[in-house]
């Protein structure tokens, strides 16, 4: 095919800003809603398309775009496999519903605001369709700024402390990994990933080449202790930045490792596996005891997310089928439900300006659609069989199990406490007597907020019992990816 | 048809709640219809199965599939899921139009009876699935719905608490399913019933090193499973959900929490029996759990006032007995008691809800007392059911539980006989607390202080009906099904959905055994009526002299409060300590604040350089124009 269709893909959310940054409406911003909207419907569309065209029998990247952009020194390279086009829809998919969401949380510079969340949608796509470690490495950064932005302009009270702890804390990670790009240069002569695959890289620079992209991936996915930038930037940021920041920045660190760490350092990842575990089990079990004792609901979210991330870090590093499958399932399911709860949480925030869970209390009695879409999203982030949240978490300790019982039955116990904090927000929030006056005024979900709640908990459900659409397009991907480790250990 | 008794539970339970609207009883009518349809289809393929041996494994869609790790959906018919499903969709049926009459007043009778069809679902599921994966979907299904029903009144904070420490201790049990899973899957390659079952000769020698200990691979995945099935069927050291669940409405009680959802541990220790066969060692800790269970349970019961929490741990005990039958192998007594369970703690439960509607929602048996008169039809109900859980002669509670009783002693192992002592003692416990809590509600004098006697009334038709049915079943089914269950010629019956290594061979028992628990428990009957009725000063004064017993047994062994102190408090704790002094005051303290602080100290100081006279830079130049030069001088 030579219509550029990833060029498209990525480009189409920027052009779009731009005709938003020229629209002038000075009343309800009507227009650039309009644009936005349409353009990111679009581009969903056309994600769409490219999955369905998508071959899913082979490994290989496709719609390949090979452009020499700087003296043939770095080369504009995108491709698509089983693995990655899933994000592309995830992003595809949650930017609209983010759009949507503006609509009743923005109350001011409704134009820039959506300016960014555009901007940031074409960074993330181009994070997913990148074959060069450079044209990665922009994007992957690039993504900060709009995010920044966010939470420091649109966010809560403090917000510039939290936008300041957020930068800080993933630029420094990444100024390790960019040494790291500049170091594999220097190897290989190369930055294009699919020819870095083919050499291998001497063993002896592999560990402190893994390092370097760890403290980048780390603090991006996050991984304990380099988690509390995300709690505060969660608190913070406005709802539509909390859902991108969970839904989807979350999600770049683990595609991170299956695009680089694992295939180029193979060898150190096998050597560091012990790390992640330890580190990977901590974040379970420790943040899903803090998130137990928070009375911020978005602060609880935030350490769920923390925990759940956990456990794809350890699939991750399991390197067998079951456990690669049910992190990458697991990516996008807590892609779905987190993006889900901090919608919910933003519902309650535009009706009474409190994210404390104590305001709350017996919402059941005056809000019984909203409380019955956040109880679905509950037992989903817990893990209920049935729902997306299981599969991934089943997967990845039944992978986990297979190389350490003690990692795996650690895991297992945040299960449990997974059960508890959530359940425990559930009661306090939607069940028990309405203590605080104002909720009896409140209005339930009106129709676009069931529109972006209800298509969510569809997808929760529907891929929690029939997985094999996703399961299907990347079945090829990973073994291929776990086939080319298997023959690096064995051909040291 | 197979289909049809799976999914019309389900659809009833989606259209029963959309449809709420359309006329005033839709939900009710219309989910209690669809499940009684749902019985009457599992009575016939029960039937079928029995005539014809028409068993069959139906193939839905596939769920998932990773590698090796493939489970479909799928609806298994064999001789035990048949049972089953007799045993769900029948007491459902019952219960849901029970239920019409018992919360005929609540607003959200639709969500109510929406959930009754939903767990129903659940529970076939569960039973009618041909690999580990989706019994672990039902598992958890049922236990959702069951969260659900016990917090329904969510206003009760006391409900809210129930319902999620229901869930919780399930979840731990499930940690123990999950992980025994895991083991399958990793020594099996496959989590599918029928292969793993086929493979589990190979595996009986296979010892493996677990943490340390060297332990045999089938002993230890039969340990998990067992875990997951105490938690889910209330035992000893996981029971303590049962007796908050009865928060919830009594017709949930009833079907879940007596007859359906906690027997589902029984029914996976028996489906796992061609592994639990290959390991001595779990079935002597599923033999002692159950001893232990029935024992505590039935103490407890003894000295409890609430009516709904006496059946509670009345039903907790009895789970123990139906443990202690499998443990000792008598998979299909197990399975035969839970059947005939079923009907007598179901009809308990609703007589009792039958009491308590009368009472206007009292649950204090203190409170009560004397209304036999006013309330005909529930007193010769409750009477029946009250034989039959006892073990009275020829009830169906006779039939099972003195089999399990002789089946222990068939055993002959000192398990074996410690079992048979422990059931012996645990019927006679069952007596006393079964016809205390008769005698207290229905003989002696009238006790309630805020409802007059005439008040209170005989339930309606529509309760009184499935209470009828439940009496047949309470009385007969013992008797009608001994000889398919457990008679000589069970085995034609059960063919290959229960695995015996050695056959028990049924020897002459000697006629001591066979006469013991029936005449302890026909005494029972006067002795209680005389200790609880006529002549209640001996048991006060035994309760003042022996205090701490009493309130031991009353404070159920102090195990909630055992468990306050050394789990949820300590958890609390120590989450608020990860939270302020590790991410608050260690992390962000020297991480991100601290960095930032230590700039903004170095740039002040560092401003402080800048005095502006040039004296001072003129000094420092010269300092290291000095200092350059040395070092070049140097080398």
């Amino acid at each position: 095919m030579n219509f550029p269709i990833l060029s498209t893909l990525i480009f189409l959310p920027l052009l779009s800003s731009l005709f938003i940054f020229l629209s002038r409406d000075k009343k309800n911003n009507f227009s650039s809603i309009y644009i936005s909207l349409f353009s990111s419907i679009a581009t969903f569309l056309l994600s769409l398309f490219l999955w369905y065209s998508l071959d899913v029998n082979t490994a290989d990247f496709q719609f390949v775009e090979d452009k020499s952009w700087i003296n043939d020194f770095i080369k504009f390279k995108l491709g698509v496999d089983g693995i990655s086009i899933l994000f592309i829809v995830l992003t595809t998919f949650i930017t609209p519903i983010c759009i949507i969401s503006c609509i009743n949380s923005v109350k001011e510079r409704v134009k820039e605001f959506l300016i960014a969340i555009l901007v940031l949608e074409t960074f993330m796509i181009g994070v997913f369709c990148s074959l060069d470690l450079v044209i990665f490495y922009l994007f992957f950064e690039g993504g900060l700024i709009p995010m920044f932005l966010i939470i420091g302009v649109w966010g809560g009270s403090r917000k510039v402390y939290s936008a300041f702890k957020f930068f800080l804390f993933t630029l420094l990670g990444s100024v390790l990994m960019l040494v790291g790009i500049i170091v594999i240069y220097w190897l290989t002569g190369t930055t294009d990933i699919t020819q870095i695959y083919e050499i291998q890289i001497p063993e002896e620079y592999q560990n402190l080449l893994w390092l370097a992209f760890l403290s980048s991936f780390a603090v991006k996915m996050p991984m304990w202790p380099v988690h509390t930038w995300l709690p505060d930037a969660h608190v913070e940021a406005p709802t539509a930045g909390s859902v991108i920041l969970a839904a989807i920045l979350l999600k770049m660190a683990g595609y991170g490792f299956l695009r680089f760490s694992i295939p180029m350092f193979p060898l150190a990842s096998e050597f560091f596996t012990p790390l992640i575990y330890s580190l990977s089990i901590i974040a379970i079990i420790y943040t899903s005891l803090v998130a137990l004792m928070q009375e911020d609901m978005k602060k609880l979210i935030a350490y769920s997310s923390v925990a759940h991330m956990g456990y794809v870090t350890l699939g991750i590093f399991t390197l067998t089928k079951q456990g690669i499958e049910g992190s990458i399932y697991q990516m996008i399911s807590h892609g779905l439900i987190s993006a889900a709860l901090f919608l919910c949480v933003g519902v309650l925030y535009d009706r009474l300006n409190s994210r404390l869970i104590s305001t709350y209390g017996g919402l059941v009695n005056y809000l019984p659609k909203y409380s019955f879409l956040f109880l679905v999203f509950a037992l989903a982030a817990l893990g209920l069989p049935g729902t997306t949240g299981f599969l991934g978490e089943f997967l990845i300790l039944t992978g986990t199990f297979q190389k350490s019982y003690l990692a795996a039955m650690l895991a297992t116990v945040g299960v449990v406490l997974g059960a508890a904090y959530m359940l425990w927000l559930t009661k306090r929030l939607i069940f028990g007597v309405t203590k605080n006056s104002s909720i009896e005024t409140l209005s339930d979900i009106n129709k676009s907020e069931i529109i972006m709640l209800g298509t969510l908990a569809f997808f929760v459900i529907f891929f929690g019992f029939y997985p094999a659409p996703l399961m299907d397009t990347f079945n090829v991907s990973v073994n291929s990816l776990i086939d080319n480790y298997q023959l690096a250990l064995n051909g040291r | 048809m197979e289909y049809a008794i799976i999914f019309l539970p389900l659809i009833g339970s989606i259209i029963g709640y959309l449809g709420k609207s359309i006329t005033k009883l839709f939900s009710e009518i219309f989910t209690s219809l669809l499940v009684s349809i749902s019985a009457i289809l599992s009575i016939i393929v029960f039937w079928n199965g029995i005539q014809k041996s028409n068993y069959d494994n139906y193939q839905i869609i596939e769920w998932i599939s990773s590698g090796d790790f493939v489970a479909n959906w799928s609806i298994n018919i064999d001789p035990l899921s048949s049972v089953m499903l007799v045993v769900v969709t029948f007491v459902s049926a019952l219960v849901h139009i029970y239920s019409i009459g018992y919360m005929s007043h609540d607003p959200h009778k639709p969500r109510f009876m929406s959930y009754l069809s939903l767990f129903t679902f659940s529970m076939l599921v569960l039973v009618a699935s041909d690999n580990f994966l989706q019994l672990f979907f039902g598992w958890e299904g049922v236990g959702l719905c069951s969260y659900l029903l016990i917090g329904f009144w969510y206003k009760k904070e006391t409900a809210n608490n129930a319902a999620i420490k229901a869930f919780i201790v399930n979840r731990i049990g499930d940690f123990g399913l999950a992980v025994g899973i895991f083991l399958i899957f990793f020594f099996f390659g496959s989590i599918n019933f029928e292969e793993v079952f086929q493979a589990a000769p190979q595996f009986a020698e296979k010892k493996l090193l677990f943490s340390g200990f060297e332990l045999n691979l089938i002993t230890l995945i039969c340990l998990f499973l067992f875990i997951g099935a105490m938690g889910k069927s209330a035992q000893f050291l996981l029971h303590t959900w049962l007796p908050d669940a009865m928060e919830g409405p009594t017709p949930v009680s009833a079907l879940i929490h007596a007859a359906t959802m906690v027997t589902a541990g029984v029914f996976l220790v028996v489906k796992c029996s061609p592994l639990f066969e290959y390991s001595q060692v779990a079935l002597n800790v599923v033999t002692i759990v159950g001893m232990i269970t029935a024992v505590f349970a039935a103490s407890v019961a003894l000295v409890q006032n609430d009516i709904k929490k006496i059946v509670a741990y009345s039903t907790c005990s009895q789970l123990g007995y139906m443990f202690f039958a499998a443990g000792v192998g008598a998979y299909h007594v197990a399975i035969f008691h839970l059947f005939t369970h079923a009907f007598f703690k179901a009809l308990l439960f609703l007589g009792s809800g039958s009491i308590i509607h009368a009472f206007k929602d009292e649950q204090d048996i203190r409170n009560m007392g004397g209304i036999r008169k006013k309330l005909p039809f529930t007193y010769i109900l409750m009477l029946v059911g009250t034989l039959a859980l006892t073990g009275f002669p020829f009830l169906s509670g006779f039939y099972s539980k003195d089999a399990i009783i002789e089946f222990a002693y068939l055993r002959n192992s000192s398990l074996g006989n410690y079992a048979v002592l422990i059931g012996i003692f645990t019927a006679f416990l069952t007596s006393i607390y079964s016809w205390r809590l008769f005698f207290k509600t229905f003989h002696g004098s009238y006790n309630n202080k805020k409802i007059p006697i005439n008040e209170t009334h005989e339930s309606p038709i529509i309760m009184l009906i499935p209470l009828f049915f439940l009496g047949i079943g309470a009385l007969f089914a013992g008797f009608l099904f001994k000889e398919i269950f457990i008679g000589h010629s069970s085995k034609d019956f059960w063919q290959a959905s229960i695995f015996f290594m050695n056959e028990i061979n049924h020897e002459h028992i000697p006629l001591w055994l066979l006469l013991i628990t029936p005449v302890l428990v026909v005494i029972s009957i006067p002795l209680t009526f005389y200790y609880y009725i006529y002549n209640t000063k001996f048991l006060e004064e035994f309760k003042n002299t022996s205090l701490p017993l009493y309130n031991f047994l009353l404070n159920k062994w102090y195990i909630d409060e055992l468990y306050d102190l050394v789990f949820v408090n300590p958890i609390k704790k120590i989450g608020s300590f990860f939270w302020k002094k590790g991410d608050v005051g260690t992390i962000d303290r020297f991480g991100p604040d601290g960095i930032s602080k230590l700039i903004k100290i170095i740039s002040s100081k560092a401003g402080k350089l800048q005095t502006g006279f040039i004296y001072d830079y003129a000094f420092v130049m010269l300092l290291g124009l000095s200092i350059l030069l040395t070092y070049l001088i140097l080398n």
